[in-house]
């Protein structure tokens, strides 16, 4: 099967409607809303605190503790259950490995940092918003960083590479690779790759390239999000 | 040839350039990769001279010495008391820094301070992030009687004090409040007249919300004016 046209008319290179917001949760350290096409995340970071057990503790630096779920009512029900799982446990573990590289938590040795990400909706890619989402808000919170972490998916559908799957896409019957990826945009550094599905050296090459361009366009909206925060509103 | 790519008081993000070649110095929570200086914290740039630094917006208390904190006691020992500073971990403060009474071997420790009791103390060692001792001896050091706490984030503390105190100086002038404020953002405050108190309490709100606006004490100044006649 030729995939010409893509199922929501979208070009092959085009990202779904991306939106982000920061300080939504007023009780948390540092919050943010990330909403790529249908699917909503909202991370808010609560800490440093206090780390136990105390075998968890690191003597040298602050720790990260990441938790990735997807709500009850947040999905269409099909193919992941929503609830806390096994695949819940490693995406909380991979969204932690890709925030980590970027993060400077060296002044609180013995405690943790804690991010919690909620997918209120879901359609696909739902690691990468929460990434986005969870990046703004450790900003927010005034952990320092060195760069802001930037998402998104790309595949191949039918045979073309293209930039953020959409949920029919991904469930696309003439097979569909899935590629979650995360970027620091100004160091060039990919802090999380994964796929699902299967693809050649070249295309891999270029989908990474298409990758890039949309966490270029993703980084221009967290970081507006995050300026918006303070100008504008508060000055009038 | 160095030029500075940001404006004086321009809110940067983390990651964001703010300077290119090796004139520039990086000052706090700005970090130099290659010939360039990067901010790593939302905040606004501030330039002295050669020095680059950021002011952040929002941050968690980091403790420092010779930083007055406002603590709860929420440990009574042998040797002396635990305190929480809002920092992941309790501060100590001994007894032989707490007071210059004689205490006796073995005395009930918490005659003096016990649990729940807030105190204005200073910070005089920070070994490490676990390791902080406290000092009561000095001026303006001393247990909190009843009063009005308030949290603020930390980075905003300089902004409620002021310029030689001059911002918390004008909130308590206008409201007859008793207020002291902590370096880790917690304030405290007792006034006579429970109207004012609530009035030095939004005006305290309204700084923390405002606090990156320059020209922020006449502001508050006329909002305290407007408000003065209700009470």
């Amino acid at each position: 099967m030729v995939y010409e046209k893509r199922l929501d008319g979208r070009k092959f290179d085009e990202l779904r409607p991306v939106e982000a917001k920061v300080g939504v949760v007023d009780r948390a350290a540092g919050s943010a809303m990330f909403k790529i096409g249908k699917t909503i995340a909202i991370a808010a970071v609560y800490g440093p605190r206090q780390l136990y057990p105390q075998v968890f503790q690191n003597p040298v630096a602050g720790v990260l503790r990441c938790n990735y779920n997807m709500l009850a009512f947040s999905g269409s029900g099909e193919r992941v259950r929503p609830g806390p799982s096994r695949r819940s446990k490693e995406i909380s573990l991979v969204i932690e490995k890709a925030l980590l590289p970027l993060l400077d938590l060296s002044n609180y040795a013995g405690a943790v940092v804690d991010v919690f990400i909620e997918l209120i909706q879901t359609d696909a890619g739902t690691r990468c918003a929460g990434i986005c989402a969870a990046s703004m808000a450790l900003a927010d919170a005034g952990i320092p960083m060195k760069d802001l972490v930037s998402s998104v998916a790309v595949g191949r559908v039918g045979g073309k590479v293209v930039l953020d799957l959409s949920k029919e896409e991904e469930d696309y019957e003439g097979h569909a690779t899935d590629i979650a990826t995360a970027f620091s945009t100004r160091i060039g550094q990919v802090t999380l790759l994964q796929m699902d599905g299967e693809v050649s050296k070249e295309e891999l090459k270029k989908a990474l390239e298409l990758a890039k361009k949309g966490c270029e366009k993703i980084k221009d909206i967290q970081v507006k999000a995050l300026k918006e925060r303070y100008v504008g509103g508060l000055n009038e | 040839m160095s030029n500075l790519i940001v404006a004086e008081r321009e809110i940067v993000v983390p990651g964001q350039e703010l300077a290119e070649g090796m004139d520039f110095l990086p000052g706090d929570y700005v970090i130099r990769d290659k010939d360039k200086l990067i901010a790593t914290k939302l905040g606004m740039v501030n330039v002295s001279g050669r020095l680059v630094r950021i002011v952040a917006l929002n941050e968690p208390y980091l403790p420092k010495r010779g930083d007055l904190v406002i603590g709860k006691v929420v440990g009574v020992g042998i040797g002396g008391w635990r305190v929480d500073i809002g920092w992941p971990f309790e501060a100590n403060l001994s007894v032989k820094d707490a007071t210059s009474d004689f205490i006796e071997k073995g005395a009930d420790l918490s005659k003096y301070f016990n649990y729940g009791d807030y105190i204005m103390a200073e910070i005089v060692n920070v070994a490490s992030s676990k390791i902080i001792d406290l000092s009561m001896k000095g001026p303006g050091l001393r247990k909190l009687g009843p009063g009005r706490l308030l949290n603020i984030p930390s980075s905003k503390v300089p902004r409620v004090i002021g310029k030689q105190g001059s911002m918390i100086g004008l909130v308590k002038d206008y409201t007859e409040c008793k207020i002291s404020v902590g370096q880790n953002g917690t304030v405290w405050l007792r006034g006579e007249d429970p109207k004012k108190e609530l009035l030095a309490v939004s005006a305290i709100r309204k700084i923390e919300l405002e606090s990156h606006i320059s020209g922020l004490t006449d502001k508050i100044k006329e909002y305290l004016e407007s408000k003065k006649d209700g009470l």
